[in-house]
């Protein structure tokens, strides 16, 4: 493996994970896409470098190892049939909340404060929005597209 | 026998076509699939007989030779795991007809839930680290579907965490084939095993550790489970009963696999054991905490990983050999105890503790559904988990761990009591008075959705009762496992040039 296609799959990795750890979704999925991709580069490098691997042209011993080239144009497949469906998810996230920021898990807050125990999870989430309005953070605005519905009416 | 092998993957992938074509008819969608997932528990038992009595059945698709074709191969392991599998994806299909919801209100349910089962199988019965790594993807993709079915907002957000978390242990695990093919020039399982052997012992534990991350995440070990218990409990009773059934328990089948094949005594057994033991106990404490019937089980679903990972880590044939009889009875218990979950929130309208109260006396039906699989997972005794508890605390005894002999009897007992809760929580007692809203009394549950969930609970008892032949099985499937001798000519000798 050449340095310079290691640094890439080293930065790929690098960059993936630190947009993995935002909290706006959409950044999280660019991450993952780049993270994918930095897991492509290091299985492309993993076999042996050489001529293109086309028989005929020249000596087979010469040749690149084709064999983890094929496995990586399957891993892109799969990757990115991933990523079209975690952008249809996130968009769906973003028509129910107008936002794209990654939630807690409402039922380990419950848990946590025991407050809340007695109430539907929807009923919490909104209590949680109150809480942050009342914050004067603007989280629901009214949108120009389909109407934002909320949880369990759907 | 070795022409079986594809179809447990063909015959699902098939049935998903058709089931798309003819969506416009909901009876021949239906058939469609009931049909394939009937064929499938077929030919699994088919290639159940054909392997205890062969050993190994293995053959090459495309015809080509071995390291590099698509090797399908079959040993006892794989053989029962499938077949388990496949009468649970039969049972929880019914269910999911049967119940007015999840599959009543998407045209691809079936289709969806017949890739998923594909993936099932193929990851069961692959012969290549990377064909391992599609069987996976594949049944993940279908489960993200199937997990946000409803499109609804607490399943978007826990589904978009199950999504991420997943893709993630993608990520690794095609880092973990890239590193093994660098290192060893192979990802056949039978090839690997011959050539792991030449790699520097660094090297070996780097890629045993990255690879049990990777099926770590996957199986909800410790500390790797977060994502678990917050997005199961979402999605509709029928997927999530098969989730809890059989998602996790490829991760662990993944597991015992690769560690046994690849790295046999390359972590150390303290390692494992230290993770089985933070994950029983982890899994059941959280249990405890909960208040909400599907997250309890939930959390216990992680606490049974710990079980099996126990039995994986004392590497003796009979430590294996329980874990093993303990995975099918999982598959089954976990099965039947959502589904009865499901039951429960059918009927009381809820599945959280204090809004339920008193269906002993109200759905006494639904009661014996839970009751037996309940204490069958708690190991109280004429059920299978007696059985597969006692097997697999007599292999720790017979190895000498004893602190996590005491570990896991705390487990069990604390296991009985997160049960009691529930128990005391739905089915005797009172709805909380201050409850502003108590749930509505429901109809009884349609035919379609008890019959399949006593069909299970009577093969807990089977499991039970017929223990000492399926122990006999298990202990072949745990020898074959020890000394892969067989698996690796069988793999590498047919169809080489």
């Amino acid at each position: 493996m050449s340095v310079v296609m290691a640094g890439t799959a080293a930065a790929l990795f690098a960059i993936g994970t630190y947009l993995l750890l935002q909290r706006k979704l959409s950044r999280v999925i660019v991450g993952l896409g780049l993270l994918g991709h930095g897991a492509n580069v290091l299985f492309v490098n993993s076999g042996r470098r050489g001529l293109p691997p086309i028989i005929g042209q020249g000596d087979p011993s010469d040749f690149a190892d084709p064999l983890p080239q094929s496995l990586v144009l399957t891993a892109i497949v799969i990757g990115f049939g991933t990523t079209a469906l975690l952008l249809a998810l996130a968009y769906r996230s973003w028509l129910l909340t107008n936002d794209d920021e990654v939630e807690d898990d409402i039922e380990d807050r419950l848990v946590a404060g025991r407050g809340y125990s007695d109430l539907e999870v929807s009923d919490v989430a909104l209590l949680v929005d109150e809480a942050e309005e009342s914050d004067d953070i603007p989280r629901r605005r009214s949108t120009t597209g389909e109407p934002a519905v909320t949880g369990r009416e759907r | 026998m070795s022409a079986l092998l594809p179809l447990p993957v063909l015959l699902p992938l098939g049935g998903a076509a058709l089931s798309i074509v003819v969506g416009r008819w909901r009876a021949a969608q239906r058939m469609v699939a009931l049909a394939v997932l009937t064929s499938v528990a077929g030919v699994a038992v088919a290639l159940l007989v054909a392997v205890d009595r062969d050993d190994v059945v293995a053959t090459q698709a495309g015809d080509w030779y071995a390291p590099l074709g698509i090797t399908l191969v079959a040993d006892r392991f794989s053989a029962i795991m499938l077949l388990t599998a496949a009468c649970a994806l039969l049972a929880v299909d019914v269910y999911a007809i049967g119940q007015p919801g999840a599959e009543r209100n998407h045209v691809g349910f079936q289709s969806v839930y017949l890739i998923l089962s594909a993936g099932v199988a193929a990851a069961f019965l692959t012969g290549d680290l990377f064909n391992l790594f599609v069987a996976i993807e594949m049944m993940l993709t279908a489960s993200y579907v199937l997990i946000t079915l409803g499109g609804r907002l607490d399943q978007v957000r826990s589904g978009m965490t199950y999504v991420v978390i997943s893709l993630i242990a993608s990520v690794l695990f095609l880092a973990a084939l890239a590193f093994t093919y660098a290192a060893t020039g192979t990802i056949n399982l039978a090839d690997l095993a011959v050539r792991m052997g030449e790699l520097p012992s660094g090297v070996r534990s780097a890629l045993a550790g990255l690879l049990l991350v990777v099926f770590g995440i996957k199986a909800g070990l410790f500390p790797l489970f977060f994502w678990l218990p917050d997005s199961y409990p979402t999605a509709p009773a029928p997927v999530t009963a098969i989730f809890a059934g059989l998602l996790t328990k490829v991760g662990v089948y993944a597991i015992i696999r690769t560690q046994t094949l690849l790295f046999p005594g390359v972590l150390p057994t303290w390692l494992l054991l230290a993770f089985a033991a933070a994950t029983m106990l982890v899994g059941v404490l959280g249990a405890i905490a909960q208040d909400d019937v599907k997250r309890i089980l939930s959390f216990l679903i992680i606490s049974s990983i710990g079980f099996m990972v126990m039995g994986l880590a004392l590497f003796t044939v009979a430590g294996i050999a329980a874990a093993i009889v303990y995975m099918v009875h999982q598959v089954v218990i976990k099965t039947t105890l959502f589904l009865a979950g499901g039951m429960i929130e059918h009927t009381g309208g809820s599945s959280r503790l204090s809004r339920l109260g008193d269906m002993a006396r109200t759905a006494p039906l639904i009661a014996v559904v839970f009751f037996v699989p309940a204490m069958s997972l708690a190991g109280i005794p004429p059920m299978s988990g007696f059985a597969a508890k006692f097997a697999l605390l007599d292999s720790v005894a017979a190895s000498r761990e004893w602190w996590i002999l005491g570990v896991a009897i705390a487990v069990s007992l604390l296991t009985l009591f997160s049960i009691a809760k529930i128990w005391l929580g739905v089915f005797w007692g009172q709805p909380d008075p201050a409850e502003t809203t108590v749930a509505p009394g429901r109809p009884r549950p349609p035919a379609l959705m008890v019959m399949p969930t006593a069909l299970l609970v009577a093969a807990t008892i089977v499991l039970g009762l017929a223990a000492g032949p399926l122990y006999d099985y298990c202990a072949r499937a745990a020898g074959d496992l020890i000394d892969p001798a067989a698996y690796v000519t069988q793999v590498l000798g047919s169809g080489a040039p």
